[in-house]
């Protein structure tokens, strides 16, 4: 053991973070126990030399300027959030010591969910919990864990409990779930019992430097301003009747039960991060696609637009699910209201050898326009150069723009000599590969049955698109 | 401090870190803590040493609730420790 004992490393020197002058000493009270529990902790981070692995979760609370003293890593949590930001962090880097350090507003009232179930999960992480009875930075207001007869500023004539309840146990509510490793309850107060939170402390971190599991110290501790005393006092009041409701001991340890293994840092790369998510390794999208169209066809961008019915939406999903197919990145959204026949419906379709940032099309490359208002609206936002191919059974005009391709099909037409208006939009998709080559009409037709859920219309759709591709290619 | 060589524990106490809560003074076994008449730079009593007397226990140490304001030295202390 050190024969010097001073200001642990693990505090910064000067604490520049905080405001105001005065750098060199805590915001504490005099004769709080967060600053006692904080030296206790500084010095197990300097002994078990840890300090650069070390990340400390403050929470709500007096001690949410825990980020002021400590020389490792800090997260400051919204209010009894605390062990689901360590949750994150222990998860993402399983190799650090994650702590968090929580009060009893923060923990058993604000968070208590929160807590209960990163212990139900057994996250390997420290929870240091501060029990001082009230809320102390608010100014003394009653907590969960005040005890029975306690004034605080929200009890005046003291907790009853027929009003508010009884104080909440967290260690004994803790210490019934299957998961956690180690749950004791210690006090702060004379120097006997200050050695036994200190060795707590030390267990707590032990547990997970070794990788074990949740370990759980909860510290009585004093709140002299809060509780109108002395230090003294406070320290005699904590001794004799807040362990009368909270008694002291360990509830559960079972770290003797669990081996010691090494927590390895997890290594981010392309190919392990495919295979934890399970996305197979695929080759490039450019090398897969055989057929390559013409420049201008290449990489479309579609917005398909029409009536409710007219299988607008059908339409973008057969063309994405064949892209798809044919080795294509593609994406598609459906955009309608609220009417099934008749109202108006859209939907944008990519296909692309490259990744696809953004699903939505802003600005069509290709629109496919199966009634009059579609073409209206979209007219204006295809690119330059962009393609237009339009229903021309139901849009009697040509588009106005000079500086885009049109083709104009009768696709409702053409699908009525079939027997079936509703396969238009098939001759409008036939017409459109048979334009571009951006599929080869055999993909399209193996895909057809994962979009069209009636096998007897299959041959219908085939036809139909049969007749687009003649159509464009006479 | 005069009298004290490395034979003899001793505690020292940074007057400024000090808020006089006298958590040491009742912690310590040998009372050779008390409290300081003049007051401090933020308005506190500041805990004293007596100047002999430490056994170098660290009961102070422990039960100080300020990162910085005090130092044990104990029996066979070495000066270079001091950081």
């Amino acid at each position: 053991m050190a024969k010097v004992l001073q200001k642990a490393n693990s505090f910064y020197d000067i604490y520049e973070r905080k405001s105001g002058m005065n750098k060199d000493i805590t915001h504490y009270c005099p004769g709080c126990g967060h600053g006692v529990l904080h030296k206790l902790i500084a010095e197990a981070i300097d002994d078990f030399d840890i300090r650069d692995r070390t990340i400390l979760i403050s929470p709500v609370g007096c001690s949410v300027f825990a980020y002021y003293y400590f020389r490792v890593g800090n997260i400051q949590a919204a209010h009894g959030r605390a062990p689901a930001v360590a949750t994150g962090i222990k998860r993402a880097m399983p190799h650090s010591i994650v702590i968090s350090y929580q009060g009893d507003g923060d923990l058993a009232a604000i968070g208590g969910n929160n807590i209960m179930q990163a212990a139900n999960r057994g996250e390997k992480i420290t929870v240091f919990f501060v029990n001082n009875a009230i809320y102390g930075m608010t100014g003394g207001q009653m907590a969960p864990t005040t005890i029975v007869g306690q004034k605080t500023t929200t009890s005046p004539y003291g907790r009853k409990p027929e009003n508010e309840g009884y104080p909440v146990r967290m260690c004994e509510l803790i210490s019934t779930l299957e998961a956690p490793l180690y749950v004791e309850r210690v006090a702060l107060g004379d120097p006997r019992h200050t050695n036994k939170v200190r060795r707590a402390v030390r267990r707590g971190l032990k547990n997970q430097i070794e990788n074990k599991g949740f370990s759980f110290v909860e510290v009585l501790s004093v709140c002299p301003s809060g509780w109108k005393m002395t230090s003294e006092q406070a320290k005699d009041w904590l001794q004799e009747e807040m362990v009368k409701y909270f008694p002291l001991g360990v509830y559960k340890d079972e770290s003797s039960k669990v081996e010691t293994t090494e927590a390895k840092p997890h290594v981010f790369t392309i190919d392990n991060i495919n295979e934890n998510l399970s996305i197979p390794t695929r080759e490039s999208a450019s090398d897969k696609v055989e057929k390559k169209p013409q420049q201008q066809y290449r990489n479309p961008k579609l917005i398909i637009a029409g009536f409710g019915g007219q299988g607008v939406l059908m339409l973008g999903l057969g063309l994405a699910q064949a892209g798809m197919e044919a080795g294509y990145q593609v994406s598609w959204i459906p955009s309608y209201g609220p009417e099934m026949r008749g109202g108006t419906a859209n939907c944008h379709v990519n296909l692309s050898t490259e990744r696809i940032g953004s699903p939505t099309v802003s600005q069509p490359s290709l629109l496919i326009a199966m009634n009059a208002p579609s073409l209206d609206k979209f007219e204006k936002q295809v690119v330059k150069n962009g393609m237009i191919l339009y229903n021309t059974s139901l849009i009697d005009k040509k588009p106005e723009r000079s500086d885009i391709e049109s083709v104009g099909i009768p696709a409702t037409e053409i699908a009525d000599e079939l027997g079936n208006t509703r396969v238009a939009n098939m001759v409008v998709l036939g017409a459109y590969i048979g334009l571009t080559g951006i599929l080869d009409k055999k993909t399209l037709f193996q895909a057809l049955p994962k979009f069209i859920k009636r096998n007897a219309m299959i041959p219908l759709n085939e036809k139909a698109i049969e007749r687009g591709i003649e159509f464009v290619q006479k | 401090m005069a009298g004290n060589d490395q034979e003899y524990p001793k505690v020292v106490i940074r007057e400024d870190e000090c808020k006089g809560c006298g958590l040491c003074i009742v912690s310590c076994p040998e009372n050779v803590l008390f409290e300081q008449k003049h007051l401090n730079r933020q308005g506190f009593h500041p805990a004293g040493y007596k100047g002999q007397g430490c056994t170098g226990c660290t009961f102070c140490f422990y039960q100080c609730p300020e990162p910085g304001a005090i130092t044990v030295y104990k029996k066979g202390y070495v000066e270079e420790e001091v950081s």
